[in-house]
């Protein structure tokens, strides 16, 4: 084990992924020069030349579309996306071709890519800028989705996407590049679809994912301090979604909570609290409870920013809901 | 002039327009007067100390998010909005604080937005990547690069589709050329000939890439595919700038159809308050080069020295007023109240329906317990 940042392991899984298979390449804008926007390809260009690690311009459907053709052709190209908000441009590349590919093609082409960056808010830098992009992409049949939450999960789940043979985007969070943590050495794979229970608890779980997993965790510090003990399931991969473990917490605890960073209608919330009510009616004394962001643009301010923003109260109180304490 | 500096609305523009047959009278540069010359140099050393205001509030915690300041390209503020009338409008991309200023919004108005307050331009939604005023034709203040670009050409539509006789001015970096919208959108404007001038701030870099790195061809030739007459001006020249836009503004007016402005300029700054000035992408001397000899301010300055038109006094004169104004911009900015919480939801839509649930945040159903409309 070496403890290291969050962005440091996303750095040694694309050097362990990109020394060990010649076809995987790096594209995106800032990622050669000038090392990534966020400095998570730091040295990768010195290491690795112009031909596998590449700058873009700013044309975010032409270079991803371009990576989605390499792909089709065989290459395992990361497309990284400075922030998953300039995705959006390249969305059309993403959900009509890599994720429909294989399928329009009788499976004669596999589109092995992943897309990766950051993903939600940071610290005030408005609407355009701070958006949790995960149901656009979980929402498409053909696409796989991951969101590490720790240093030793993303250089897992990265290597894992790399070596899928899906398109799979792998959510950041740019709050989460400096978090650090020990990652295990050498070759680290961590498979896709297998939640990590984080804290292990009884009375309430609450399920999450990416970045939120630490909101989670500080929740369930303070819930601690008044006899409740929370189960926290990092779910990692939401497609495929561990449904196991889901379903395990809930018949442990009989009680859940989703906690996301977007925003409610349709969220991932939904779509894990319908799944509950489905599979494990029976193990449920509440309904399922979601905390999300507020259902607004994000603002700039910095007291609404933190007014939208989920945080570790709203979960406390959601959590108290379910256990009808509030 | 800034001394005639009004809240916004109150002037024709930011800039008070030098009279249009400003000829060669006595004791002027290129057919600027006296009056004329002191009025763009006085706007251009209040877009410098506002954006140095800025600098310093980001330091200290005032302004937070990403802040993209403009030092160094204030000629195309003043020279390109200047000769605009106030119901034309301009629309540009993120790094906008002085074209806000230029086209009228009030120094105390940005400064506010930037510091996420009430007062604000945006009542502190949208910060320093989103000024807005319509009432003064600033349609934004866009964070996407290249969104704003089909944004641009759809208000040059509506002023074509009610027959105004209004123009728009599209600004963008350098590298939003490289964005498919930006092709599209320029055809559209061609064949359907809007009014509409696109102004490319090439200041040479993309955040860290110079564009020769993402470009085979020079910005000016962009536009030529889509059969838009495209033109290179010198973008630290702000005589150059004005008499230019001046004049091709209003053949956009008169119904040319659309333009391209390739502006060249040059950044002083790092790309953002979080990004270094220099680094592997361009060199520390280049910047100090650029800085002695391409400031568009000094430039002006010693013309206008080297013509006996300024004294040291008149120009600490214009530095004074500006560094007031922008205090008290920030002084502003400091005691207007921030964003009463109560106001999060308010404007995510325009209408509040009677029937539906349009938040599924748990807001609606909380209103409704407390007994307040289901808003
Ligand atoms: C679609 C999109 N991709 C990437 C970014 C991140 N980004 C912000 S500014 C910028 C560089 C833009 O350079 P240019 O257009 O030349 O404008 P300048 O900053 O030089 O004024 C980049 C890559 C973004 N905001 N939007
Ligand atoms: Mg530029």
């Amino acid at each position: 084990m070496t403890e290291m940042t969050y962005r440091d392991a996303l750095n040694a899984a694309m050097l362990q992924e990109m020394d060990r298979d010649d076809s995987v390449f790096l594209l995106g804008e800032e990622v050669a020069e000038y090392d990534g926007a966020y400095k998570v390809s730091r040295g990768m260009l010195e290491r690795y030349g112009e031909r596998r690690v590449v700058d873009a311009p700013i044309s975010e459907l032409g270079f991803a579309g371009l990576c989605v053709g390499a792909a089709m052709a065989g290459l395992r190209p990361v497309c990284e996306f400075m922030t998953f908000n300039f995705s959006f441009l390249a969305l059309d590349q993403v959900i009509n071709s890599a994720a429909k590919m294989l399928y329009m093609s009788n499976g004669q082409i596999p589109v092995p890519i992943v897309f990766r960056g950051p993903t939600g808010a940071a610290l005030q830098l408005s609407a355009q800028h701070s958006q949790a992009c995960e149901v656009y992409y979980a929402h498409a049949p053909g696409v796989k989705l991951v969101a590490p939450g720790t240093p030793a999960d993303a250089k897992g789940l990265l290597a894992a996407a790399i070596r899928d043979d899906d398109p799979v985007a792998v959510m950041e969070g740019e709050l989460l590049y400096n978090v650090r943590g020990e990652v295990p050495d050498g070759e680290h794979v961590v498979p896709l679809g297998v939640a990590d229970l984080k804290r292990s608890g009884g009375d309430v779980s609450i399920i999450t994912h990416g970045k939120m997993i630490h909101v989670a965790l500080q929740a369930a510090g303070q819930l601690a301090h008044d006899g409740i003990e929370a189960d926290v399931l990092d779910l990692r991969s939401l497609r495929p979604l561990d449904v196991d473990a889901i379903l395990a917490t809930v018949a442990r605890t009989n009680r859940a909570v989703y906690l996301e960073e977007g925003w409610p209608f349709a969220g991932v919330g939904a779509q894990v609290a319908s799944l509950i009510q489905q599979e494990a009616f029976d193990d449920l004394d509440a309904p399922v409870a979601r905390v999300t962001q507020a259902d607004v643009p994000m603002p700039y301010a910095r007291n609404l920013e933190q007014l939208a923003k989920p945080g570790a109260k709203a979960v406390v109180e959601a959590c108290r809901k379910v256990l009808y304490l509030a | 002039m800034s001394s005639a500096r009004t809240e916004k609305g109150d002037a024709p523009g930011g800039v008070a327009a030098p009279a249009a047959q400003g000829g060669p009278g006595k004791g002027g540069i290129a057919g600027f007067s006296r009056e004329e010359l002191h009025g763009l140099l006085a706007e251009m050393l209040l877009y410098r100390r506002f954006e140095e205001k800025a600098e310093e509030a980001y330091a200290i915690g005032k302004i937070g998010g990403f802040c993209h300041l403009h030092i160094g390209q204030e000629a195309l503020a003043a020279g390109a909005i200047g000769p605009l009338r106030s119901d034309d409008q301009v629309i540009t991309a993120y790094r906008e604080h002085t074209q806000a200023i230029a086209k009228g919004i009030s120094p105390r108005a940005a400064m506010a937005e930037l510091f996420g307050r009430a007062d604000g331009c945006s009542g502190g939604r949208g910060g320093s990547m989103h000024l807005f005023d319509p009432s003064v034709g600033f349609y934004g203040g866009h964070g996407i690069v290249g969104g704003q670009i089909p944004l641009g050409a759809g208000l040059a539509w509506a002023i074509r589709y009610r027959g105004g006789d209004q123009i728009c001015l599209c600004f963008m970096g350098d590298a939003a050329v490289n964005q498919g919208a930006f092709l599209e959108s320029l055809n559209m404007s061609a064949i359907w000939r809007l009014p509409i001038i696109y102004v490319v701030e090439n200041n040479g870099y993309g955040m860290g890439t110079a564009f020769p790195r993402v470009s085979v061809t020079e910005v000016e030739s962009r536009s030529g595919a889509c059969g838009i007459p495209a033109h290179t001006v010198d973008g630290q020249d702000v005589l150059e700038c004005y008499r230019f836009f001046e004049a091709l503004a209003e053949e956009v007016r008169g119904g040319d159809g659309p333009h391209f402005v390739n502006a060249v300029t040059y950044r002083f700054r790092g790309h953002s308050m979080s990004d270094p000035v220099a680094g592997t992408y361009r060199s520390r001397k280049e910047v100090e080069s650029q800085t002695k000899e391409r400031d568009p301010i000094s430039l002006l300055r010693d013309r206008m020295f080297e013509a006996g038109l300024l004294t040291p006094e008149e120009l600490q004169a214009h530095d004074n007023r500006a560094q007031e104004l922008c205090a008290d911009a920030v002084d502003f900015a400091g005691s207007s109240p921030t964003p009463d919480p109560a106001t999060l939801h308010d404007h995510v839509y325009a209408e509040i329906n009677d029937r539906g649930r349009l938040f599924l945040d748990g807001r609606d159903a909380e209103r409704a317990a407390t007994g307040g409309a289901a808003r």
